[in-house]
């Protein structure tokens, strides 16, 4: 129906065009390339480096807890080589280098890692195939956000170096702690923090503007919306989360930079003393709006980390049970009532900073809102197994342990989100449990998901089933061993973001949630080593794993699989036109049991 | 209303043919007479300053009012909102809303503060 | 395949790509901007009492310099104006026109960025001086017989500093009186009186910086802010104006649109200016 409406007027003669016949260099082709499918390639890298130097500064940190005073292994004499004895004697872990690796642990894993593969890597290489676009809208200003994201990481990373080492007031940064954290050397870590935050952001506001139009102005003829995958839409929705809360966030680093650098008062209150002696500054700022703002976009981000994880599940889930989805369009409609509601959540996570009863209730009742569309798309996902002749491979397998993982985490917010029971959860290893639940077995496992999936199209080489399948058991079963155990600790009250696990601060704490510390920390490192068959995996698979015979190895039904593998510059060979839905997989009377978005009626 | 017409019709109508030129000399006229009002919104917002308005809450008003009018008169006329396109409004719509909402909620919130602390006596900021 | 509707505007929309872009663009510089609105909204209203005025009667009010204000705010409505007349001759095919118009719009951005930092020029060494016995007074000083000098952060004075450096009075060029509306008293003569205030009696001292009062930190920040937008939009519209205007010779529509989205990112900083204007210099 609104075929009829789609635009099929790009017919202007191209034979004068010969740029796609000369071979471009090493820089304009891997370092300045514009295209969209080695930018995409460019973040994914990127970004999986950083997710594991994340998870290397948490598996410090985990020995810390496990076994307190006691030298690091292995890189112990090496961090007290580079940083010094006052963050590493004996190699050993003191308090400021607990907090700097905490600190960064969740900056490089939220901004530079996560992000990053969902919106900037799978974002980028699979849209514009999907909704049959020769590019993003803008190519230069993809490139320009990708090395504003690069140079932010660069920012972030040299931070470790700077004397004090990096920034250590979380990965929220609160004011006054954040400006306060040294008062002689004012360009600390944590300037550099806030410098290369706005790098972040600025990359991602350029992404997010390419995205939104690229979705609007480039679908191909016939892409109307109601055909477009679940996953563009969840980037769609993905890129107006950050476009219009990621601002704010700017602003109030820029002030934060203020309060460090110029002195300024943006969030320091009057009369701040510090370590018994009073701070001189003019006072008269707000300790709470830089919650107010940090908080603005850090709820819709949270939603940045998992509505794609959510849109990649559901093309995994459609091509491996051979179903359409059940209930597309209200997974569609959804997920646009989470965009749109999780504006206005922000707050739920500041019930403990003396707000009243009234906003506190506000804030409860849209929180509660907002688990209502969350449950449906989990619910629809769930239904689309239901009679499926379901195949096994490691990408499903990925995908389906997604599906509870993310619904004990969605599940473990909501005492959260009730103003009473977060009094006595806030601030505890709960909450460490409940978001790591959301974005470690649930984002992470998408993201493997999707590598599974869409590594045969970029590489042309499928991955090892076997590598792969160990890499799904050991995973899932120490995933859980990390983080299920968090939940009780945090109910026997032991406080997050605390040095030596508790024991130094000990508060009354049950002795039994704090030996639980030794039996995670192990589980951690389990963890890693089940990271290394794949690993291994990927870079076997690059060169010689098997290669695919078709262009559409997995019999799928979206147009990535349409064009030729690896896509060329301008992706589609002749111009695509979509003539069906998305998902019309087990059509009754057809040949296959897949229909081809481009395959004419 | 044409602001758009060679756009619209996809590039056919060439720039600067007859009745195109004669709507644009039209609109000249529209841009004279808000770059006239603009100098005077200017002036009048200039002016409030020296009325006393008693009160701030009024204060506030009156110029708030009156950037108003000159925002309203820059976005509709050069910015051509007057006639644009669906989706450029939806977009704005959905600023402005998440904007209030920033701004509304941040400062209920800010007033909105505990009674009755275990402590009997309110809590002064 | 090449990029769709990179000049044309795709029928089911009505836009051509960079519109739609410029349109996100400008949705999130409106929660930038409106952050830093309701930053400064927040600050004054929930400011313990007495810190910022209650009414709009003390200080800060009236520290800026309202007429310098007022010509900054004409200039940029002539740019804004002189923007779209480019765009409306182009429209006309009257190149030498949009050319003329284009290369005001600079100069008056240029010039609204000279005058501007002439503004922060004199607020860094414009001081506010809080005596022991009466009200606090305000006025560029002078310290063993010189003037600091803004562009040097060092040379800054706080009382500290004159105890520090053991001296023991300070010269003030006083600014003319105001009376309880912050509005200069029409008797008081405007040259400056000077005044020597001893180091002993001086309860705070600090120049019209960021560290001296949130106001100033608003201030700083915001006007900062908005005239690196207009830094940006000058360089990118000199562009167009000179070697990017090769395009209109080659295709016309596309250059029209350039001009079209310059144009409202222009717009759109006169807008912010619009509303930065009465609320730090008038309220
Ligand atoms: C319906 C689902 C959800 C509800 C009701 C919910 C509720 C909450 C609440 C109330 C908090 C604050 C707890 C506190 O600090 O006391 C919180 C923290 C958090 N949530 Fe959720 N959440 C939900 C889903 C998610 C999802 C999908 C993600 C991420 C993908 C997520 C990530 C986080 C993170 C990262 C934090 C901790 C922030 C910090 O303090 O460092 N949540 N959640
Ligand atoms: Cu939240």
């Amino acid at each position: 129906m609104q075929t009829a409406t789609q635009p099929h007027s790009h017919s202007h003669d191209h034979a004068g065009h010969d740029h796609a016949h000369h071979e471009p260099g090493f820089f304009s082709k891997y370092i300045f390339s514009t295209d969209h499918k080695i930018i995409g390639i460019q973040y994914g890298v990127s970004a999986l480096i950083f997710l594991l130097f994340g998870f290397l500064l948490m598996l410090a940190m985990r020995y810390q807890l496990a076994y307190p005073g006691q030298p690091v292994p292995v890189v112990g004499s090496l961090l007290q080589k580079f940083l010094g004895d006052d963050l590493a004697k004996g190699g050993v872990m003191q308090a400021d280098l607990y907090n700097s690796f905490g600190a960064m642990h969740g900056t490089i894993m939220v901004f530079l890692a996560i992000v990053p593969i969902l919106f900037g890597a799978f974002g980028n290489y699979v849209t514009p195939l999907q909704i049959g676009a020769p590019d993003m809208a803008f190519p230069r200003l993809n490139m320009a956000s990708f090395h504003a994201y690069f140079l932010g990481g660069v920012i972030m990373f040299a931070s470790f170096f700077t004397p004090g080492g990096s920034a250590r007031s979380g990965w929220t940064s609160y004011s006054p702690l954040a400006s306060v954290t040294d008062l002689v050397n004012r360009f600390d870590g944590q300037t550099y923090w806030l410098i290369g935050m706005v790098f972040l952001i600025t990359s991602s506001l350029l992404g997010s503007v390419n995205f939104i139009a690229t979705i609007i102005q480039l679908r191909c003829r016939g892409m109307s919306w109601m055909r477009m995958p679940f996953f563009v839409w969840t980037q769609f929705i993905t890129g107006f989360l950050l476009l219009l809360a990621f601002p704010p966030l700017e602003a109030a680093g820029i002030m934060q930079l203020m309060d460090n650098l110029f002195g300024s008062s943006f969030f320091l209150p009057a009369g701040l003393v510090v370590n018994g002696t009073a701070l001189g500054v003019s006072g008269g700022g707000s300790p709470l709006l830089w919650q107010h703002l940090f908080w603005f976009l850090g709820h819709p981000e949270v939603y940045v980390l998992i509505l794609p994880a959510i849109g990649i599940v559901a093309e995994v889930i459609a091509n491996n049970t051979r179903k359409p989805l059940w209930g597309y369009k209200s997974m569609v409609y959804a997920t646009m009532s989470v965009g749109f509601l999780s504006f206005i959540v922000w707050a739920h996570h500041m019930y403990l900073t003396g707000m009243g009863t009234k906003i506190a209730t506000f804030f409860q009742t849209t929180t509660m809102m907002i688990s209502i569309p969350s449950v449906i798309i989990l619910t629809a996902l769930f239904i689309s197994l239901w009679g499926g002749s379901i195949r096994f491979n490691s990408a499903s397998l990925f995908a389906l342990s997604f599906l509870p993982m993310f619904g004990i985490g969605g599940l473990t917010g909501l005492p959260l989100g009730f103003n009473a029971s977060d009094v006595y959860l806030h601030d505890s290893y709960y909450v460490i449990g409940h978001f790591h639940y959301v974005v470690a077995p649930g984002t992470m496992f998408a993201v493997f998901a999707g590598i599974y999936y869409w590594f045969p199209k970029i590489s042309g080489r499928l991955m090892n089933e076997t590598l792969g399948k160990i890499h799904w058991a050991g995973s899932l079963f120490f995933m859980n061993c990390v983080f299920a155990p968090m939940f009780i600790q945090g109910f026997k009250g032991m406080s997050r973001r605390m040095y030596d696990g508790g024991t130094t601060y000990f508060l009354g704490v049950d002795p039994t949630a704090l030996s639980l510390n030794k039996m995670i920390t192990m589980s951690a490192i389990a963890l890693g080593l089940f990271q290394l068959p794949f690993i291994i995996n990927f870079f076997y698979s690059i060169f010689a794993g098997k290669k695919v015979h078709s262009d559409n190895p997995w019999n799928a039904t979206t147009m990535e699989w349409s064009t030729p593998t690896p896509p060329p510059h301008g992706n589609f060979t002749s111009e695509p036109v979509a003539y069906r839905g998305p998902y019309e997989y087990s059509v009754p009377g057809s040949k296959t049991d897949f229909t081809p978005q481009t395959q004419k009626p | 209303m044409s602001d758009h017409s060679s756009i619209d019709s996809s590039g056919h109508e060439a720039p600067g043919n007859d009745s195109h030129a004669q709507d644009i000399a039209g609109h000249i006229n529209t841009y004279m007479w808000i770059f006239g009002s603009l100098l005077v919104g200017t002036v009048l917002t200039v002016l409030m300053y020296y009325v006393d308005f008693s009160s701030m809450a009024m204060t506030v008003a009156v110029a708030l009012f009156i950037a108003s009018i000159k925002a309203f008169l820059v976005a509709a006329y050069f910015m051509h909102l007057m006639s644009e396109k669906k989706l450029v409004y939806s977009v704005l719509l959905l600023a402005a809303f998440f904007f209030t909402g920033l701004m509304g909620l941040t400062l209920w919130g800010s007033f909105d503060l505990p009674t009755n602390s275990i402590h009997k006596t309110s809590y002064v900021p | 395949m090449e990029i769709p509707y990179t000049y044309k505007a795709r029928p089911d929309t009505g836009l051509y790509n960079a519109k739609v872009g410029i349109w996100l663009f400008l949705a999130s510089e409106i929660m930038l901007f409106g952050a830093l609105f309701s930053a400064y909204i927040l600050l004054r209203v929930s400011a313990p009492v007495g810190f910022w005025p209650e009414t709009a009667l003390a200080w800060p009010r009236g520290l800026l310099n309202i007429p310098i204000g007022t010509f900054n705010t004409a200039v940029l409505i002539t740019s804004s104006v002189t923007v779209v007349m480019a765009w409306a001759s182009l429209q006309m095919n009257k190149f030498n026109h949009f050319r003329i118009y284009m290369v005001i719009t600079v100069l008056c951005a240029f010039a609204f960025l000279g005058i501007k930092s002439f503004e922060y020029n004199d607020k860094f060494s414009h001081y506010v001086v809080q005596t022991k016995s009466g009200k606090p007074v305000t006025g560029h000083i002078e310290v063993n017989g010189k003037h600091p000098r803004f562009w040097n952060f060092s040379d800054q004075w706080t009382l500290a500093r004159l105890t520090a450096e053991n001296v023991k009075e300070i010269s003030v060029a006083v600014d003319p009186e105001r009376d309880e509306h912050g509005h200069v008293k029409s008797h008081s003569n405007h040259a400056h009186e000077n005044r020597t205030i001893a180091t002993d009696d001086i309860q705070f001292l600090g120049s019209y910086t960021p560290a001296t009062h949130p106001f100033f930190a608003v201030y700083f920040l915001i006007t900062a802010l908005h005239g690196l937008h207009v830094l940006g939009g000058a360089l990118v519209l000199a562009y167009f104006a000179f070697p990017g205007a090769k395009m209109w010779k080659d295709n016309p529509q596309q250059f029209i649109n350039r001009i079209e989205v310059g144009g409202l990112f222009w717009h759109f900083v006169d807008l912010v200016w619009i509303f930065l204007f009465p609320v730090v210099y008038l309220l």
